[in-house]
């Protein structure tokens, strides 16, 4: 049984707002703030956007490159850290916006910036024991970070959806193995009711997202016997731009296995679907063949690593969708600092 | 409330997608979808049929005194859109940096249309984004 990636989508809003805005408003050095994060802008969402709506734009476009119906798909998770609705789950909206059937398992999933892997881990289960046939995880967020923050320059808005599937002929990327590295660190939190998150500053670097994701990356490299060199890419949770860059090398990756899907210094970071946009970026350019490493990162904390093999069948399917690369470059729409505060609902009437 | 959510409910269907039907006898499409064929009556085959969303504006206007629901986000447009098979429907128009005209092209896009104050129900409904 072949089990993978038989379909994937991928949605950023159009809005951006650039570092120098942010840091306009604050009275800080926007080339520092640049160079230390490496980000340059990031994707926010226009009023009308949130966690839902852009988990159903990935969904509706993962359909479309898998080629299949929304009827066909046997369960969804969404993970986010910013549900609409604290109670009442995003994945069954996502179900009837894509005409899924009643007969669906489906849960919202959280796990900081990891929930959307999780949800994948959970259908590779379900598909490997041929539960379903289809199923789909979405990791999607519109990410909170309090004005004045450090958090506010990176905190970007996106997802991307990933159907999971069991036949060979359909497979595009075979996911031949995971392993997650798991422990109760307290780097990063939001409380129930609270409208920002909150973070240990330094603390959310070395023993959080460095000893978790190479944690789980020497884990998978250990399971599978590969080394950095097998895999023509490599996506790392990209919280900034500095962070995948420095774990890459820690581990023994060069720049052009990760820069591919390294996003984050044009949208952001976008939580949850921050490495699994990455990985629809690596996607859009592999060839049958390649072998790729995802590792994502959640605070709290966690991260979640796989070995992917790329399959024939991505040539045709790809070209269904936008390339995600040409999706952020155009038509992009730049906002200044009151209109992110007003789409963002920090400001109202 | 209560009103309002079983009201919302019964028609997340056609809020959240564009379904019609096709009368498979003349090739008519028709959103919202017919119980009966106008050209065909009681030779009608009406099957369901998802539309695609394509279209282009046929006429539009721009909201300046909005409903309560919609103050946040007005001045917003709004307009009658021809769908590529064939359907007018009306739906809001997202510009995305851009001037709603007659004759350009929109493509259909989940967003929310608005959400019952801080405690109660998010509204979902299809708009349209010009491409």
């Amino acid at each position: 049984m072949t089990v993978g990636i038989v379909g994937y989508g991928a949605y950023v809003p159009s809005f951006r707002i650039k570092v120098e805005e942010i840091a306009r408003v604050w009275h800080t050095d926007p080339a520092s703030i640049r160079e230390g994060l490496n980000v340059m802008e990031k994707a926010v969402p226009d009023a009308d956007e949130d966690a839902a709506t852009i988990a159903v734009e990935a969904a509706r476009r993962a359909l479309t490159s898998a080629g299949i119906s929304g009827d066909k798909i046997e369960a969804i998770y969404v993970g986010s850290e910013s549900h609409p609705y604290a109670v009442k789950p995003t994945a069954t909206i996502v179900a009837k916006a894509i005409s899924s059937n009643p007969r669906l398992m489906a849960a919202d999933l959280e796990f900081a910036c990891k929930a959307g892997t999780a949800g994948i881990q959970i259908l590779l289960g379900f598909a490997k024991s041929g539960m379903i046939r289809y199923g789909m995880s979405i990791g999607a967020d519109t990410s909170q970070g309090r004005p004045g923050d450090a958090l506010e320059y990176t905190t970007g808005a996106g997802g991307a959806a990933y159907i999971i599937g069991n036949a060979k002929s359909e497979v595009i990327a075979e996911i031949t193995n995971t392993a997650s590295y798991t422990t109760d660190t307290p780097d990063f939190w939001r409380r129930d009711g609270a409208e920002f998150p909150s973070h240990s500053g330094r603390f959310t670097g070395e023993p959080a997202y460095f000893k978790h994701v190479v944690g789980a990356t020497e884990l998978i490299l250990k399971d599978t016997g590969m080394r950095p060199s097998d895999f023509a890419y490599a996506v790392f949770h990209q919280p900034n731009g500095k962070f995948p860059i420095n774990v890459a090398k820690q581990l023994g990756f060069e720049m052009k296995q990760i820069e591919q899907g390294l996003l984050v210094p044009l949208i952001g970071n976008t939580y949850s679907g921050s490495s699994l946009l990455g990985l629809a970026a690596v996607l859009d350019v592999a060839k049958p063949g390649d072998k790729v490493l995802v590792t994502s990162f959640g605070s709290g904390a966690g991260s979640d690593s796989f070995v992917l093999e790329i399959k024939e069948p991505i040539e045709k399917k790809r070209a269904r969708t936008v390339p995600v690369r040409q999706m952020i470059s155009a038509g992009k729409i730049y906002v200044d600092y009151a209109m992110y505060l007003k789409n963002k609902g920090f400001i109202v009437k | 409330m209560e009103r309002t959510t079983a009201r919302a409910w019964r028609k997340f269907g056609s809020r959240y997608n564009l379904i019609g039907n096709k009368c498979e006898n003349c090739g008519e499409v028709y959103f919202p979808p017919r119980v009966v064929c106008r050209n065909c009556g009681r030779n009608s085959k009406l099957v369901e049929k998802r539309l695609s969303g394509s279209g282009t504006i046929y006429s539009f206007t721009k909201i300046r005194s909005p409903p309560d629901n919609f103050s946040d986000i007005a001045p917003y447009t709004v307009g009658i859109i021809q769908l590529d098979e064939g359907p007018k429907v009306e739906g809001h128009i997202i510009e995305n940096g851009k001037q709603a005209e007659i004759g350009a092209r929109v493509k259909m896009m989940f967003r929310k249309m608005y959400a019952e104050g801080g405690e109660g129900m998010i509204h979902y409904h299809y708009k349209f984004v010009i491409e």
